[in-house]
């Protein structure tokens, strides 16, 4: 048997995307937002139902302990915001099981980055500045979508209002599945569906779309607040180019009560699918108790960013060692 | 059969989907950032030939689907089935359906091998080889020394196949032709 040992980038690649990552480095250089490296190992990690995160088992100064693969900085930079870092971004490997695909790979670099103070329309400016430095050619406007306008737009049903029954209708037959096959299912589930198979492709064309205005039940880690039609909303964007999702920002949750509610939804969710629950990160919880500047913070997949920017047709192309091949 | 998780599909696995035996062209994770991760994944039907695109669950599974490609000869007709023996070594005969045969039906030339695809034992498909030596069996007379000029007439082949050829050849002669694309190639 031949066993593949060749890089998935090429060596010219590799220099490519050196060179891209100097740029990053240098664009928040020059807005004096400090680099920080934070573990990709912690004693608590991500709750998200659709997360799945690697562990391991560590021999620790207190003996045997479970510690997380991070699914992104996210926990240990908003501990360093708590601790009076001021503006912060990091390049971070992070891991998410079970993601494998042309623009998915278990193993990936999250540039993320948090901007106390800002608002979220300023940190979009800032994310919308930072893609079109990289990339060679520009991409054009920057046009703003609310999600329930897309909505509209491409599959006449408002994502807030119609039953979810009809969703799951409509979703089911634009995604080529059984009808039965969503019966289960709830509105987010539905919703996600709809957006990355039908609007997402139609996103990012010569421009780049931002979308704002998401569900509350999608805020994760994001406030709310009352949209233009009185409709609560997560405090949220996402970037899109050449329909592939790149970044998805927040207006930060600072609050640890709400914080610690969200968590325990989430496991409450977990246990309810039969999946495994996540250790809380409860000292995260404890520096929001302390207090976190409001601001807000940002997660852009920087490997597809570069893949976009060498106009390479996979994630693959764009890394050392992909996961099929580490 | 042993069935298949979404994470199992990769292109070339047989698979069972609404009865008829499938192959996967391709399969890809969906999956916006928090949201729950779905595959999308393009089949051929291998009995009708058709490519669909159908989504998942990941997480979901298919049932595996016994199917085989193997290498066997033409051997005849006898004006009801198509007679292919393997070419192993192990003289097993296997006769094929008008149906199963589709289009391969005008390149079949005895002693050449072919691709027999094997679903529960039973032939489903059969795929010629890319390229075929035939015989020109009618055409109009050939134009001495019009080699190099454009311009071609219909020509009927030993196994049936009309193609296009250029305007020198002359009944009698073998042509290479691309069986992909049904175009003439060159003179054998």
């Amino acid at each position: 048997m031949v066993i593949d040992w060749q890089p998935s980038a090429s060596i010219e690649t590799l220099r490519e995307r050196a060179r891209l990552m100097a740029s990053v480095r240098a664009f928040f250089a020059q807005r004096d937002v400090l680099e920080v490296e934070t573990p990709a190992l912690g004693q608590g990690g991500s709750t998200e139902v659709h997360l799945v995160s690697l562990h391991t088992l560590a021999r620790t100064d207190k003996g045997q302990r479970r510690l997380w693969l991070q699914t992104s900085p996210e926990f240990h930079m908003k501990r360093l915001l708590a601790a009076g870092s001021g503006a912060i971004f990091q390049l971070a490997k992070s891991y998410r099981d079970g993601e494998v695909g042309s623009r998915h790979n278990i193993e990936f670099t999250m540039l993320e980055w948090y901007r106390p103070q800002f608002t979220l329309e300023k940190l979009i400016d800032e994310t919308a500045t930072l893609v079109m430095t990289l990339l060679p050619s520009f991409p054009g406007p920057v046009v703003h979508y609310r999600y329930r306008e897309l909505f509209h737009t491409y599959l006449a049903v408002d994502p807030f209002t119609t039953s979810l029954e009809k969703l799951r209708d409509v979703a089911a037959e634009r995604a080529k599945m059984p009808a039965h096959a969503l019966a289960d299912e709830g509105r987010d589930t539905c919703l996600d569906l709809l957006m990355s198979v039908v609007i997402e492709p139609q996103l990012g064309q010569y421009e780049l779309s931002v979308v704002t205005d998401y569900p509350t039940s999608q805020a994760a880690l994001a406030r709310r607040h009352q949209d233009a039609d009185g409709e609560w909303v997560a405090s949220r964007f996402e970037l899109y180019l050449n329909g592939i999702e790149l970044a998805n920002g927040y207006d930060e949750l600072t609050d640890a009560a709400e914080q610690r509610a969200r968590f325990s939804e989430d496991n409450a969710e977990r246990r309810r699918l039969g999946l495994p629950e996540v250790d809380i990160d409860e000292r995260l919880l404890a520096a929001l108790e302390h207090g976190m500047p409001a601001g807000a913070g940002v997660a852009l997949g920087i490997d597809r960013l570069i893949q976009l920017a060498l106009g390479k047709a996979r994630l693959d192309d764009v890394l050392a060692f992909a996961t099929p091949n580490c | 059969m042993a069935n298949y998780s979404t994470n199992e599909f990769k292109a070339g696995l047989k698979v069972m989907l609404d009865g008829d035996p499938c192959s996967i062209v391709e399969n890809e994770l969906v999956k916006p950032g928090k949201g729950q991760a779905f595959n999308r994944v393009k089949l051929r039907n291998l009995m009708t030939g058709r490519v669909g695109e159908k989504t998942f669950k990941s997480g979901d599974s298919l049932e595996g689907a016994d199917v085989m490609d193997l290498e066997m000869e033409y051997l005849y007709n006898d004006g009801d089935m198509w007679h292919f023996m393997k070419t192993d070594g192990s003289f097993e005969q296997y006769a094929v359906e008008k149906k199963a045969l589709g289009d391969t039906i005008k390149w079949l030339k005895e002693q050449v091998p072919y691709i027999i695809t094997l679903w529960n034992d039973k032939a489903i498909s059969v795929t010629p080889p890319n390229f075929i030596e035939l015989e020109v069996v009618e055409t109009d007379p050939g134009l001495k020394g019009d080699t190099a000029q454009g311009g071609s007439k219909p020509a009927t082949l030993s196994s049936g196949a009309v193609v296009r050829v250029p305007l020198f050849i002359n009944q009698g002669e073998v042509l290479k032709i691309d069986t992909r694309s049904g175009e003439y190639v060159s003179r054998a």
